[in-house]
């Protein structure tokens, strides 16, 4: 595995794959999301209770998945970066960081969209909207970190630490804070026994959440390339893609 | 010179830190006095009927403690790492790690002891119950090792940064968050009567678990800053 690895701690190489794949992700970025959403939002039937405002569930449930899934990433590069010192490793951290908080946002919003109909507020304390409310604060600090220094390697470093140390308390404050107060519906598709939905729902909402998946990836993978061009500015190679595109 | 065992280091680091401190006293009172007029503010701004008081008086009390904490906190490292202390502290033959743990218990014993002993009054000033005093207490002496073990985190992750105070109480407040819960969840229930065993180990689980975790990021977060 370390051979096929290997090359890619130089930018460059990590560059050209970026860009052989991007177009392969946006196409399936672009083909699941729109089956999926139009999908939930047209065709799938309506909840016997909830009516049709349910149905925000298909951006709702794929945004918080991966606003988790990618704290998860970039907590795991943050290792990487921090044990092997790989430079694309530690560019990814300023790549990921905003797409979680993006996501994050989202998973928020439409939260408060659907919480007004149901429970008839935007906002309720309650545990799993606190706890992706801290989500929030916790890419904050770690973007915050990482623009903070002057020389970006350290900069890097500390939001890379900074990534672990809030990986490992992310467990806790969730449970702390479920014990705390909970009103949020069960999870609906997370449990390991039979999922508690429609398969007629079922399918366009896990249609959406792998179109969440490439979107992700996707965006970070953007992002990526970006952070390394700007890093790599001074290096020929660099300076002939730009000339290239 | 003979050699010193790592025992021997770091009770020379502690009281090394200690005496610093005895010297400006000041950077130790300045929080607790903060924290006694924050919690002056709320009887203020809320009115001095002693019911509301008492049950808000453990969120007040942690939630001024966590800002206090947060107080001290650039002067943990920041002396150290300017005059070349802590460049020396990274060259002894002790593990860095094992090291800070010498300067987060003397920030314990300046921050942490104190409220601690300061509790009592907290206490009595928004009446709380009597039977909430001893609970008050002991989660302020179980919770606080966690705060400086935390606190040391963000100052040792931010020494590079100029004005890096803000950005610290940006990264450490989400991290605070159990604390908060689990010692107002104790106090609340010991005020009512209630047993609160299961929330003091919890409390006492998360110092144990922070402050054997937090000096190998304090450690990382030297080095970086050193290098």
């Amino acid at each position: 595995m370390w051979r096929w690895l290997h090359p890619y701690a130089k930018p460059e190489a990590t560059y050209n794959l970026l860009q052989k794949l991007l177009p392969w992700f946006v196409a399936l970025t672009l083909v699941t999301l729109v089956t999926g959403v139009v999908w939930g939002l047209a065709f799938a039937p309506g909840d016997y209770q909830q009516g049709d405002s349910y149905r925000i569930i298909f951006l709702h449930v794929p945004a918080a998945i991966f606003s988790m899934g990618a704290y998860m990433g970039m907590a795991i590069m943050g290792a990487v970066a921090l044990i092997w010192q790989i430079k694309t490793a530690e560019w990814s951290i300023p790549a990921i960081a905003p797409v979680g908080a993006a996501l994050t946002i989202v998973a928020l919003l439409t939260g408060a969209i659907w919480g007004k109909p149901m429970w008839g507020t935007w906002w309720v304390w309650d545990a799993r909207l606190t706890s992706e409310l801290i989500l929030l604060f916790l890419y904050v600090g770690v973007m915050a970190l990482y623009f903070a220094f002057d020389d970006a390697r350290t900069g890097a470093k500390a939001a890379a630490i900074l990534s672990l140390v809030g990986v490992i308390n992310l467990p806790i404050i969730h449970f702390s804070v479920e014990w705390w107060n909970t009103l949020h519906q069960g999870a609906t598709i997370t449990k390991f026994e039979r999922p508690s939905i429609a398969t007629s729902m079922l399918i366009p909402l896990l249609i959406c959440l792998t179109g969440f998946a490439f979107l992700t990836v996707s965006l970070v993978m953007m992002r990526l390339k970006n952070e390394i061009l700007r890093q790599e500015l001074h290096r020929p190679w660099a300076q002939q893609k730009l000339e290239q595109d | 010179m003979s050699q010193l065992s790592g025992g021997q280091t770091w009770l020379t680091l502690l009281k090394r830190d200690l005496r610093i401190a005895a010297r400006r006293r000041s950077d130790a009172l300045n929080p607790l006095l903060f924290l006694l007029m924050v919690v002056t503010l709320f009887p203020l701004g809320i009115g001095p009927g002693p019911d509301i008081l008492a049950r808000i008086a453990p969120g007040i009390i942690w939630v001024a403690a966590l800002l206090a904490s947060l107080l001290g906190l650039e002067r943990l490292f920041r002396d150290d790492f300017q005059d070349g202390t802590l460049e020396q502290m990274c060259l002894l033959p002790q593990p860095l790690a094992f090291n800070v743990t010498a300067k987060m218990m003397a920030h314990w014993l300046l921050s942490g002891l104190p409220l601690v002993i300061l509790s009592p009054l907290l206490a009595l000033l928004l009446s709380l119950p009597v039977q909430g005093w001893w609970a008050l207490a002991l989660t302020l002496l179980l919770g606080t090792p966690a705060l400086s073990a935390l606190g040391a985190i963000g100052a040792a992750l931010t020494l590079q940064v100029q004005r890096g105070n803000s950005l610290v109480s940006l990264i450490l407040i989400p991290l605070f968050i159990p604390l908060l819960i689990f010692a107002t969840a104790a106090v609340e229930n010991a005020s009512m009567g209630l047993a609160v065993h299961g929330q003091l180990a919890i409390l006492a689980a998360i110092s144990v678990l922070t402050v054997t975790l937090a000096p190998l990021a304090v450690a990382a977060g030297i080095r970086m800053s050193v290098n």
